[in-house]
């Protein structure tokens, strides 16, 4: 028995448990405070499916051995231009809109991922830095496009001037919670209730599925060999770099993927600076759930997601009754996310 | 002369864990002399250096047996500071210097000299400023010693490998009271006239009165410069002698020693060779392996044969299995059974039915962190599409086949672990070499090479690895070539073996050829 809760604990690992009993501790003092604990809950199940596909797209980057992609604003951004082209091409059916949306998203995500796994078979020990500043750089660029692309949808476009694209660009027209309104229930009262999103959650555990079958595939073992070993990938034949690009194509494309179901959630596509930080978000998630620098899986993504995010659906309300009226909870809504990031990072090795 | 001693190390005994590496060995070193150090690779060489520096893989690994004499003083020493402090410098093999640095810096690191400043009264003694013109008069009198006519201003980086080497030397006699040099192969990476220019220094240097210690693998150095000799053999002294009183064939000789000891006991051999019927040809081959570089090898390997490769190390022997494997860049002609091998395609030799096991276990051999099932079927599964579903253009991993196979060859093998699917780095050297092995041969090879297959398993699991080879062989007619440093297992397996020395092939021999034979081929070029 002894040894049997000592290897759970072994698998576990004590930095989640500290967060699990966190996130535990700060549910529990919602109580007293008069929140809704259900409404709470179903925040953390929205926010952990919403964000999970993005997390997600950590894994083959990290498996292929670039370490945690933090250039997945590359992808966020193919996934907001296919997003935008299908709202500029007025698809009524929104299952067809969401679908141009990532087909398109996923072939500018795939055509960039190639390019910048090449650029990242060039800076061998430093991807960290320079995905960072790739991550950084795409959305300065972006900025940029958004301003002068040619689209002339009024949905996408400024209404005074008719030049440039808007800031937050609503989906209530094409597929604004298209996934989270599918097969969805409310547990309890409606609208008090504990809401769950079911379409979008089977969409992500879809996604996980098709993610864990390709790094079972040959391709894939191919993949991770490389990012564990290259000398040994190398001596079977294999060339490193080429499965080096196509992890980091394939976390681009899942970046895109994510980021669409992330806004069809959320209603609303986001683009200039919005997505600057995101990366650092996914980095954090995955990490939190257990991978390292050099090793994540499916389960390192469902974990870390559902305690990163769940915690901050949880700790911001509470934050808000403790300290009313001032900026205060802003600036703790930042300690904490940020806080969550530098001990996730701080935790890249050591443990899994 | 006087039996005074500058340097008496007496019955020194070191294991590491429970593995003897020196038993009693004696090395004593007169002032002014040059003394030669001699021994196969594992001899135990480096271990008495590292003992008489103080170095802390020593003294982490419980301390060492015997005494240290210096003048005849009994001394101990626990750490590299200490070993400088009594006098005894070294010249690295690789060196030891900053490119950015000018010669003067380099010489002088560590011992610079300063005078004090403003800011020196202030903050103390790190803050003074330094001297550095007397700092460039202690660098050229260093250099002029040794006969190094450099301005001692101008950056390391840039100048040639053999004036690194002088520059290291220069540092090591600056020292002040210095009495010991130890010489690490100092040649080794020198060309012809530059490594004459070293030994002469290393005269010059001598007729100071500072003692030296000069390992090299290179006989006629020894044999024209040293002395005195020390042979060691398998952490034993085998001789101590005058120069004077030895020949080159006699150092071979001892050097290599007579090993009787049988490792195998191999099955009847009913094997017909052909030199008509030949399984792998090199024809002017090099490959470009750092520290292993193969510089024009050619060699023809008859189907059904086991083949030994082996030489000292850095002489190449590596290089050539790397090579065929495309692991290196690689040039010449290899051809498998007639078939041109095409060296710029990663792959090739695999596909074209030649598997490897890697020298180096851990990081080429191994995926530490993955399953002993995954590491099994990877390269057959990658190379020949085996253990896998073809679901159109999906191939996913067919895990009940690799069970399967993995527990055949587990049991085949005897792997010792708990299971197929515990992590390979946790098995231990033995086991993780039988897994090696067993990806090998899940590749069914036409033509099996194993790199250095014994090296850090216990003696058990080295004699399993062995008559499952020569089995392999015996039984299924395969081709092996085994690559080793030690010759005893060469000898007892193989039906040729070449010595590879300086990137070439200096000789092929039978494995019942005389020492010296092998011993000068070895120490040959």
């Amino acid at each position: 028995m002894q040894e049997y809760i000592k290897k759970a604990y072994d698998n576990i690992g004590l930095p989640r448990l500290i967060i699990a009993g966190f996130f535990l501790l700060v549910l529990l003092s919602a109580v007293p405070l008069g929140l809704n604990i259900a409404t709470l809950l179903g925040d953390t199940l929205r926010r952990w499916a919403m964000y999970g596909i993005l997390v997600l797209a950590m894994v083959p980057a990290i498996q292929c051995g670039i370490g945690p992609n933090f250039g997945i604003s590359l992808g966020i951004v193919s996934g907001l231009l296919g997003a935008a082209i299908s709202i500029e091409l007025e698809i009524a059916n929104p299952w067809l809109a969401i679908g141009v949306a990532m087909l398109v998203g996923t072939a500018i995500a795939i055509v960039l991922g190639i390019l910048y796994g090449m650029l990242l078979n060039n800076v061998k020990g430093s991807e960290m830095t320079v995905s960072t500043y790739v991550g950084f750089s795409v959305i300065a660029f972006m900025n940029i496009m958004w301003l002068s692309l040619p689209f002339t949808n009024g949905d996408l476009i400024w209404p005074i001037g008719q030049v440039g694209m808007r800031n937050t660009i609503s989906l209530s027209n094409t597929f604004g919670g298209l996934l989270n309104e599918t097969l969805s229930f409310t547990i309890g009262q409606e609208g008090k209730g504990l809401f769950v999103p079911t379409g979008l959650i089977l969409f992500f555990f879809l996604v996980c599925v098709i993610v864990w079958l390709f790094m079972r595939s040959k391709t894939g073992i191919a993949l991770s060999a490389a990012g564990s070993s290259p000398a040994f990938t190398r001596s079977s034949g294999i060339n490193v770099n080429k499965m080096r690009i196509i992890g980091t194509a394939f976390s681009t494309a899942l970046g895109a993927i994510g980021i669409i179901t992330y806004a069809q959630s959320y209603g609303f596509l986001q683009l200039y600076n919005a997505p600057l930080w995101m990366g650092f978000h996914c980095v954090a998630a995955v990490l939190i759930g257990g991978a390292t620098t050099k090793k994540a899986s499916i389960s390192n993504v469902i974990i870390g997601t559902f305690l990163f995010q769940g915690l901050l659906a949880v700790a911001l309300p509470v934050i808000n009754q403790v300290l009313p009226e001032s900026n205060l909870p802003d600036v703790i809504r930042l300690i904490i996310s940020n806080g969550i990031i530098l001990y996730a990072l701080s935790k890249t090795k050591g443990d899994k | 002369m006087s039996t005074h001693f500058l340097l008496n190390m007496k019955n020194i005994s070191k294991e590491y864990d429970g593995n003897q590496v020196l038993k009693n060995v004696n090395l004593q070193v007169k002032p002014g002399e040059i003394h030669a150090l001699i021994g196969e690779n594992g001899a135990g060489k480096s271990t008495l250096m590292n003992i008489l520096f103080g170095m802390p893989v020593i003294h982490s690994t419980g301390g060492f047996e015997g005494t240290v004499e210096i003048n005849g003083e009994q001394v101990f020493i626990d750490s590299p500071q200490k070993a400088i402090d009594y006098g005894i410098g070294m010249v690295h093999q690789e060196f030891m210097l900053i490119p950015g640095f000018t010669v003067t810096e380099n010489i002088k690191i560590g011992r610079e000299i300063s005078k004090p400043s403003l800011l020196s009264h202030l903050f103390g003694k790190g803050m003074e400023t330094l001297d550095f013109e007397q700092m460039a008069r202690d660098a050229r009198k260093a250099l002029s010693d040794i006969g190094l006519n450099i301005e001692e201003y101008i950056q390391v980086a840039g100048l040639p490998v053999g004036y690194m080497q002088f520059i290291e030397i220069a540092r090591e006699i600056d020292k002040t009271g210095i009495k010991l040099l130890v010489f690490d192969e100092p040649t080794a990476v020198l060309t012809e006239s530059e490594a004459e220019r070293l030994l002469e220094i290393m005269k010059v240097i001598a007729s100071k009165g500072i003692a030296i210690i000069f390992i090299t693998h290179r006989l006629s150095e020894v044999k024209n410069y040293a002395d005195s000799i020390t042979i060691l053999r398998d952490g034993e002294v085998v001789t101590h002698k005058d120069i004077k009183d030895i020949s080159i064939i006699e150092i071979a000789e001892l050097m290599i020693g007579r090993k009787v000891e049988k490792l195998v006991d191999l099955a009847e051999d009913t094997r017909t060779l052909s030199d008509s019927d030949i399984a792998l040809s090199l024809k002017n081959f090099h490959v470009d392996m750092p520290g292993e570089r193969v510089r024009g090898v050619d060699l023809d390997i008859r189907k059904g044969e086991i083949f030994g490769i082996g030489g000292l190390a850095g002489q190449g022997k590596l290089g050539i299995p790397n090579g065929i494997m495309g692991l290196y860049k690689a040039e010449g002609t290899v051809e498998i059974f007639g078939k041109k091998l095409d060296l710029s395609k990663l792959g090739s030799a695999l596909a074209n039915g030649i598997a490897f096991v890697s020298e180096d276990r851990r990081g080429v051999g191994l995926l530490l962190d993955e399953s002993i099932e995954l590491n099994i079927v990877f390269s057959a599964m990658q190379i020949k599409d085996e253990f896998l579903y073809h679901l159109g253009p999906v191939k996913l991993l067919n895990q009940k086949q690799v069970r399967q196979h993995a527990l055949k060859m587990i049991d085949l093998l005897d792997i010792r672990c708990t299971g197929p699917t515990q992590k390979v780095g946790s098995l231990s050297g033995g086991n993780q070499q039988k897994v090696c092995l067993a990806r090998a041969l899940t590749m069914n090879p036409e033509i099996l090479i194993v790199s250095e297959p014994t090296r850090g398993i216990d003696i058990g699991a080295k004699k399993l690895v062995l008559e499952y080879l020569a089995k392999l062989n015996r039984e299924q007619g395969m081709t092996i070539i085994i690559v080793s440093s030690e010759l005893v297992e060469l000898r007892s397996l193989c039906d040729r073996i070449a010595i590879v020395s300086g990137g070439k092939v200096s000789a092929i021999v039978k494995p019942d050829a005389p020492d010296a034979e092998i011993g000068l081929a070895m120490a040959a070029g």
